[in-house]
């Protein structure tokens, strides 16, 4: 039970290692506080999904699944964006529009199709609370690393020597894609004994479709 | 709007707002099929026109259903079953009517539902109306077709760059995907350039 819960955290790291839920760590990486803000938001979507899906994972017909998951998953996330806009303001602001994408964030998706429809609760709970937090490590490792040399500040407060020489473009888009890739190459070179881990494909819930149509990024 | 600012909008969501360089959104077909030319053509064909024809869709349904209701905290729900369903539907009517065209894009279909770059544009086209009132639905129209260009540019190329990428010599723990984000920030530096130009237009 406990493994459930622990793999998400480094050997299947949804970020790093299953490279599922790209775009929201490209997008909100750009300091500390809106990267932990999104982990944070996404892994409270992706415990309570789990636990829900797991529950009607018997009452759910298998051909209208992917529609049923993904109403149960923006349900979700319309709750936790009315908790976001009522509590935390300026979060609801710094995240902007990729708040509501949290919907269409392949790591839910992914957990569902792949685990929680498959799984009891309690290991669906587990599994999703683990797959959240490894999400919020990498993506508070990677805002960690562009606020420090993009903006010389970690969470607000100013790095003496770094304040003094930003390095503007790790807080522009094409910093977010160099930190993601040099990142990922750390974790293959980290991971290389653990080389049978599934790709990124196998936990989209639209792989079939998706390698039909093109090679996966994995190949 | 006048005629000059609609140009500026389709130009601005082309290559300042790009959405796949400057906001990330659409990262993973942008990975995964930007392999060869001819799919990436395809993929963002697909995407051009789902994202169209639900901003035509999503549009209306929000301004003059959801808000005159006070339902407009239902914008997500509301709006990824519509894309949901939109998708299926053009995938029937293709491919009961226009069969090549079915052949050329049916497969992509499936897997732009859940393409945050639909989903963005939608939401993206109403946050913009907000702010300025005169940003009606012709003007989200314009600018949901613009998207799906500057998705279609940014793919195209892409697809370029790693077709190069796959004769060089790579450094083993660099191979597959941490290379192709790093040529991925290279051509996001370049759109970088056309910062500032959109906005004189305005």
């Amino acid at each position: 039970m406990i493994g459930e819960f622990t793999k998400g955290l480094i050997k299947e790291n949804p970020v790093l290692c299953l490279v599922l839920g790209t775009c929201p760590t490209l997008a909100v990486t750009t300091g500390v506080k809106s990267a932990l803000g999104m982990g944070i938001a996404a892994t409270a979507v992706l415990v309570c999904s789990n636990s829900v899906i797991s529950l009607l994972r018997k009452l759910i017909p298998n051909r209208v699944r992917i529609p049923a998951y993904i109403t149960v998953i923006a349900a979700f996330v319309t709750i936790v964006q009315m908790i976001v806009k009522a509590y935390a303001p300026s979060l609801d602001r710094s995240l902007g529009v990729y708040l509501p994408l949290i919907v269409v964030n392949c790591i839910i998706l992914g957990r569902a199709e792949m685990f929680a429809s498959k799984h009891p609760v309690l290991p669906s709970m587990l599994d999703g609370l683990g797959m959240g937090i490894g999400f919020t490590a990498a993506l508070f490792l990677m805002g960690s690393i562009r606020e420090i040399l993009g903006a010389g500040s970690w969470l607000g407060f100013p790095i003496p020597f770094f304040d003094s020489h930003p390095v503007l473009i790790f807080i522009l888009p094409p910093g977010g894609f160099f930190v993601f890739g040099m990142l990922m190459a750390a974790a293959n070179k980290l991971n290389k004994a653990a080389s049978e881990k599934q790709s990124a494909c196998d936990s989209c819930p639209m792989s079939a479709a998706c390698k039909s149509g093109g090679e996966g990024a994995h190949s | 709007m006048s005629a000059a600012q609609l140009v500026g909008v389709f130009l601005a969501s082309i290559l300042t707002e790009n959405y796949i360089l400057c906001k990330f959104f659409g990262i993973c077909p942008f990975l995964g099929v930007s392999k060869k030319l001819d799919t990436a053509l395809g993929m963002s064909a697909a995407v051009t026109l789902v994202m169209v024809i639900s901003t035509a869709v999503t549009w209306p349904i929000y301004t003059y259903l959801l808000v005159p209701n006070d339902m407009d905290y239902l914008r997500t729900l509301v709006f990824i079953l519509v894309i949901a369903g939109l998708v299926q539907l053009i995938e029937i009517v293709m491919k009961r009517y226009l069969t090549s065209l079915y052949r050329a894009l049916g497969i992509y279909l499936p897997l732009i539902t859940t393409n945050c770059a639909v989903l963005g544009v939608t939401m993206l086209v109403l946050d913009k109306g907000a702010e300025d009132p005169s940003f009606g639905y012709l003007a989200a129209l314009i600018n949901a077709f613009g998207a799906g260009i500057g998705f279609l540019i940014a793919m195209v190329m892409f697809a370029g760059v790693r077709e190069r990428l796959e004769s060089a010599d790579i450094p083993e723990s660099l191979r597959g995907l941490p290379i192709t984000l790093v040529s991925a920030a290279l051509v996001a530096c370049s759109f970088l350039g056309f910062s500032g130009i959109a906005d004189k237009l305005l």
